[in-house]
């Protein structure tokens, strides 16, 4: 029974991982449809600006103070990954849209670099991330069943990142203007918005999430200049899974290979799991080549 | 359209003269013998040009191995500024000649096969992955090169043009294994990386259990950079075993100990005995998470010998006082003095005759005294196990005593029998 | 082909192919053994160079699974090498993974023309499986590409994982000997060059034979308006399958040349940077010309072993910006770059003749 809870709870928690380093890409891809294979990268920045927050804390404040580094260490991921996105974009991905693939193999260009200037920067080597002592241990729900309050943390953090991704898209008047730009581009541009305006703040925003999803990933992985390499393909799955153009879609599509990828790694291993979960996905967008939440739409390409 | 086409041609044209021109004025130096078959004759002779010896380094430098790798090129160039520093090796300067095997197996062979044909080096010291040294040993053995492998392995092999200066399974793996069963209790969950030192040692392991008395409750393997860990803990957690033997490599091992401690276990619950983490990977994985855990290896910075101490201070001294010794790259730095001192012995750097000078040599390494064993060309090893503590070093909890022979093939295991080579 | 004049023009592109082939044929004179052959793995990273340029540089069909097709050609002709080396028995990585009988579909790989043959059709056949679904299903452009990441990943964690029959990370190395002839001696590897070399330039007119017919007008203008060719009456699947197909083929049959040369074949070369790696050949090269593809393989081949020695560091901060200036500001790469620069100033290109967005 409490294994069947608990590997509920992991469902869950990996599900919310991938949601995390998703949510990123589902704006940029989503609405953007700019393909930014970059995105692993703003993750790995993420996590060296968490690693550098610390740094900081440990050498310029007392220890007692140090446990609340991590406070500061999320919108410093997300304001550092931000800044990234913005250089990027203006420098770069303006030239590349309507052109997805051609965005794919130019951002993956950058990524090398980026990669490369983190192993120059920092080392090869992985460097350590101590995580505050308030999330230390868990939470016991009954005998043998601990639920890590980093992971609980990092749901979250998911949800928070969702609800203000929803105030800010729905709600807010740049939301608005962003929503305008990308369902009719040169109507919005008629009416007065700024679309270069609002193209570099998208995707400025995107990659500031990624920023977090990286500061979270401290947390329980190892943060290294190729972090970023081990999420990128996951995340792609999940936005294509999903439904390309909608926040529900992306949760469902995360939840769903998060759950799955506990289930069959549980009943089989940890290899034949994750090729059980990538045939499943390349079998369902066969029959749903629009993901499960697809954008209804009259144009033919 | 036309038009474009022949510019595309000129463009062709121009192309291919660059190519070959390269391949030709770099062969300049070296190819006063166009008629190449005598090429590889020529690198068997050796690379004594006068007043200095040519060797490759070979490891990865950049890619996911560079993690590792990097430390022992440090070493391994350390040793070598000392020797020349000293003398050099027959009063000729030993220079190094640095390749990226860039953490992919092919390459690591096209960069041996370049060492030793086109920069005509006399020996090569490199390789961390088992796949990058199978990939190279074809190489050295159509060329009758020399290579110093400095990564403890999964035994098994035992190839004339490879010295290994890292531990076999019975240096490393069988004793610690011994000793978890008579300190640390019978049921022993295997974990490993999908690849193949961690899945040939626990072939060696599940017969060594069923011959002493251990119980196998678990074995499973993830794949490489695999980071979430969670549902392999439950699984852990529901086999209950006593010890965990730990094979993962690089980057998982810090997802793993990360999330172990947040499930609640310690060192304390459950003995978790790794082989592939040294004090280099406990820095990336934080000393807070592997405090208690047990590795098992043949040398710690903790070590306390004379040569020891030399080797961690000058260490330090050139690369920076944050800097860590660990296993390899102190049999990485062994390997160059081993290798010196055959060449010595030999009054040759020809492959052959090194290899014969180098049998039985002895040397007094950071790790204690070692000896190279003349017929598996593996050296003479003590055993060691050592528990991390607060500062992020090992103490020693045990250590085998005496250097251990190697057995590479298991001989002198009964048990051993059904997992000796097919061919 | 219909035959054309022989203007003073065409007089020039066909002494430069004989100049290129004669080059390319007389290299063993001048070059060590050792450049030969890393020259005969570049030619043989051309050849895939060639078949990805005809489904992305002519149909539009943006691949990044190339190396798995190019990988099981690889396999299958490392599984015959390896046979051979081990004389019928199981080799040794299956010993230490425990395996003591040779599996069923191991053995016909003693075979030399059984695993040629697979070595083409069975990454043809996944091809069309594959294709046959996908492009029927009509998942295109963007999608298709992501897709084809995933089969990557399907891929390399089975051919990792199945440590016992494939050889996990390791690969499959430690051949000796090709149908008798040793693989160390240098007039074996002088003949595989050769043999490359003729594959390669069979392989260029074989795909030159391809976009200049009927078949290969459809292709160009699949790319340029799927859904137009689709009204006009054609199929798009049919023929987006049939070129997807083809184009497997030629890789698989470069990854069986590849294993001659370097003697291993691991899944590392399947993986998603090495597939990348081989699109972005293609890219700077110049896609939508297959002399800019396969010149684009070689050159960047040859400049990776000189340079990435020399700086390993430096190498792939160049190779990164090189891919961000190439694929931003040169969408036809080098080749096309020779010609922008001759034709800007005669005329301006008609808009509808430039590569704008091929893959869109």
């Amino acid at each position: 029974m409490e294994v069947y809870l608990l590997q509920l709870f992991n469902g869950l928690s990996i599900s919310s991982i991938l949601l995390l380093v998703a949510l990123g890409l589902a704006i940029t891809f989503g609405l953007m449809k700019v393909i930014n294979m970059a995105h692993g990268e703003l993750i790995m920045i993420g996590a060296y600006s968490t690693y550098l927050t610390q740094n900081l804390f440990n050498d310029y404040l007392p220890e007692s103070m140090f446990d609340w580094y991590f406070v500061l260490a999320v919108p410093a991921s997300f304001v550092i990954a931000f800044i990234f996105g913005l250089i990027l974009e203006m420098s770069l991905i303006r030239f590349l849209y309507g052109r997805p693939l051609d965005s794919l193999l130019a951002t993956w260009g950058v990524g090398l670099v980026l990669q490369q200037l983190a192993r120059s920067i920092f080392g090869a080597p992985n460097v350590a991330v101590t995580s505050p002592s308030w999330l230390d241990g868990g939470m016991k729900i009954m005998d043998g069943t601990l639920l890590p309050y980093k992971r609980l943390f990092i749901i979250a953090l998911v949800i928070a990142c969702l609800v203000s991704m929803y105030f800010y898209i729905y709600r807010s008047h740049e939301g608005r203007r962003m929503r305008a730009v990308m369902q009719n581009r040169d109507m919005a541009a008629c009416l007065g918005v700024s679309t270069r305006r609002v193209d570099a703040m998208t995707f400025a925003i995107g990659s500031g999430i990624a920023g977090v999803a990286g500061c979270a990933l401290t947390l329980l992985g190892p943060i290294g200049p190729s972090l970023g390499t081990y999420y990128i393909v996951d995340a792609f799955m999940v936005v294509v899974l999903g439904g390309v153009g909608k926040l529900v879609g992306t949760v469902l599509g995360a939840t769903g290979i998060g759950m799955f990828n506990t289930l069959f790694e549980y009943w089989t291993n940890a290899s034949l799991g994750k090729v059980l979960v990538f045939v499943c996905i390349v079998a369902f967008l066969q029959w749903k080549p629009m993901g499960l939440v697809a954008m209804r739409t009259r144009s033919l390409d | 359209m036309k038009k474009r086409l022949f510019y595309q041609f000129s463009l062709l044209l121009v192309a291919l003269t660059l190519v070959l021109a390269g391949c030709g004025s770099k062969n300049e130096p070296v190819s006063t013998k166009e008629e190449t078959p005598k090429a590889t004759e020529a690198a068997n002779t050796g690379a004594s040009t006068e007043g200095e010896i040519k060797v490759g380094i070979l490891h990865s430098q950049s890619g996911t191995m560079a993690i590792s790798e990097v430390s022992v090129i440090d070493a391994e160039l350390m040793a070598i500024d000392e020797i020349n520093a000293a003398g050099g090796v027959m009063g000729k300067k030993i220079v190094p000649v640095i390749e990226d095997g860039a953490s992919d197996w092919p390459t690591f062979a096209e960069k041996a096969r370049k060492l030793i044909s086109e920069d005509k080096v006399a020996t090569v010291f490199g390789g961390w992955t088992s796949a990058s040294r199978k990939a190279m040993k074809p190489v050295f053995e159509e060329l009758n090169g020399l290579l110093w492998y400095p990564v403890q392995y999964e035994g098994l092999e035992s190839s004339p043009n490879i010295f290994y200066t890292g531990a076999t399974t019975n240096q490393q793996i069988v004793p610690s294994v011994t000793w978890l069963l008579e300190n640390r209790g019978k049921k022993f969950y295997l974990l490993g990386s999908d690849y193949v030192f961690p899945r040939t040692a626990n072939l060696v392991i599940k017969e060594q259990l069923k011959a002493e008395g251990g119980e196998l409750v678990g074995e499973e393997y993830t794949p490489l950079g695999h980071t979430d860990y969670s549902t392999l803990i439950s699984k852990i957690k529901e086999a209950k075993p006593d010890v965990v033997y730990n094979t993962l490599n690089g980057d998982s091992n810090v997802a793993f100990f990360k999330q172990l401690k947040d499930a609640g276990i310690t060192a304390k619950d459950i003995t978790t005995l790794s082989v592939s983490v040294a004090e280099e990977e406990i820095r990336g994985i934080g000393v807070d998470v592997l405090e208690g855990h047990l590795a098992a290896w043949n040398y710690y910075q903790t070590t306390d010998t004379p040569a020891n101490k030399t080797f961690v201070e000058n260490y330090k001294k050139k690369y920076g006082a944050e800097r860590v010794t660990a296993d390899p790259i102190e049999a990485g730095y062994t390997a160059v003095y081993l290798w010196a001192a055959a060449v010595e012995k030999a009054g040759s750097t020809e492959v052959d005759k090194v290899k014969e000078a180098a049998k039985e040599l002895e040397w007094d390494a950071p790790e204690g005294k070692v000896k190279i064993d003349g017929a598996t060309q593996h050296i003479y090893k003590t055993v060691r196990i050592g528990e991390v503590q607060a500062d992020g070093q090992f103490k020693e909890m045990w250590n085998s005593g005496e250097a251990v022979k190697p057995d590479p093939y298991l001989k002198g295991y009964d048990w051993a029998a059904s997992i000796q080579p097919t061919e | 082909m219909r035959l054309q004049k022989l203007t003073p023009q065409r007089l020039w592109i066909l002494l430069g192919y004989t100049a290129a082939a004669a080059a390319l044929f007389s290299a063993p004179l001048f070059v060590s053994d050792f450049r030969l052959n890393l020259l005969a793995k570049f030619l043989a990273f051309a050849i895939v160079a060639l078949g990805l340029d005809l489904i992305w540089g002519y149909t539009g069909i943006l691949s990044l699974g190339h190396g798995i097709f190019f990988g099981l050609g690889a396999y299958a002709m490392a599984m015959y090498l390896k046979l051979e080396a081990s004389g019928g028995k199981p080799p040794d990585f299956m010993g230490w993974s425990g395996l003591k009988e040779l599996p069923l579909f191991w053995q016909p790989f003693q075979h030399f023309g059984f695993a040629v043959v697979m070595g083409i059709a069975i990454p043809a056949l996944l091809a069309l499986v594959l294709g046959y679904f996908t492009f029927r299903n009509r998942i295109r452009g963007v999608y298709f590409t992501i897709l084809t990441q995933a089969l990557v990943i399907i891929t390399t964690t089975l051919l990792v994982g199945q440590q016992a029959f494939t050889g996990g990370t390791n690969g499959v190395t430690g051949y000796s000997s090709l149908l008798g002839f040793s693989l160390g001696s240098p007039d074996t590897k002088r003949a595989l060059y050769l043999i490359t070399v003729v594959v390669l330039i069979s392989i260029f007119v074989l795909c030159r034979f391809v976009i200049g017919s009927r078949f290969g007008k459809v292709l160009r203008a699949i790319r340029d308006g799927e859904n137009r060719v689709r009204f006009i009456g054609y199929n798009p699947a049919t023929y987006q399958m049939v070129v997807f197909t083809l184009s497997a083929a030629i890789a698989g049959l470069a990854g069986m040349l590849f294993v001659l040369h370097v003697g291993i074949i691991s899944p590392s070369m399947l993986g998603i940077v090495p597939s990348i790696e081989m699109v972005l050949w293609v890219a700077i090269g110049g896609r939508g010309t297959l002399i800019g593809a396969a010149l684009g393989a070689i050159l960047m081949n040859w400049a990776k072993s000189e340079f990435s020695t020399a700086y390993p560091e430096g190498w792939l901060f160049f190779m990164g910006a090189l891919f961000v200036v190439v694929v931003v500001f040169m969408p036809k790469g080098v080749a096309g770059l020779v010609g922008q620069l001759k034709f800007r100033r005669k005329r301006r290109e008609p808009e509808h003749e430039r590569v704008r967005n091929p893959a869109v």
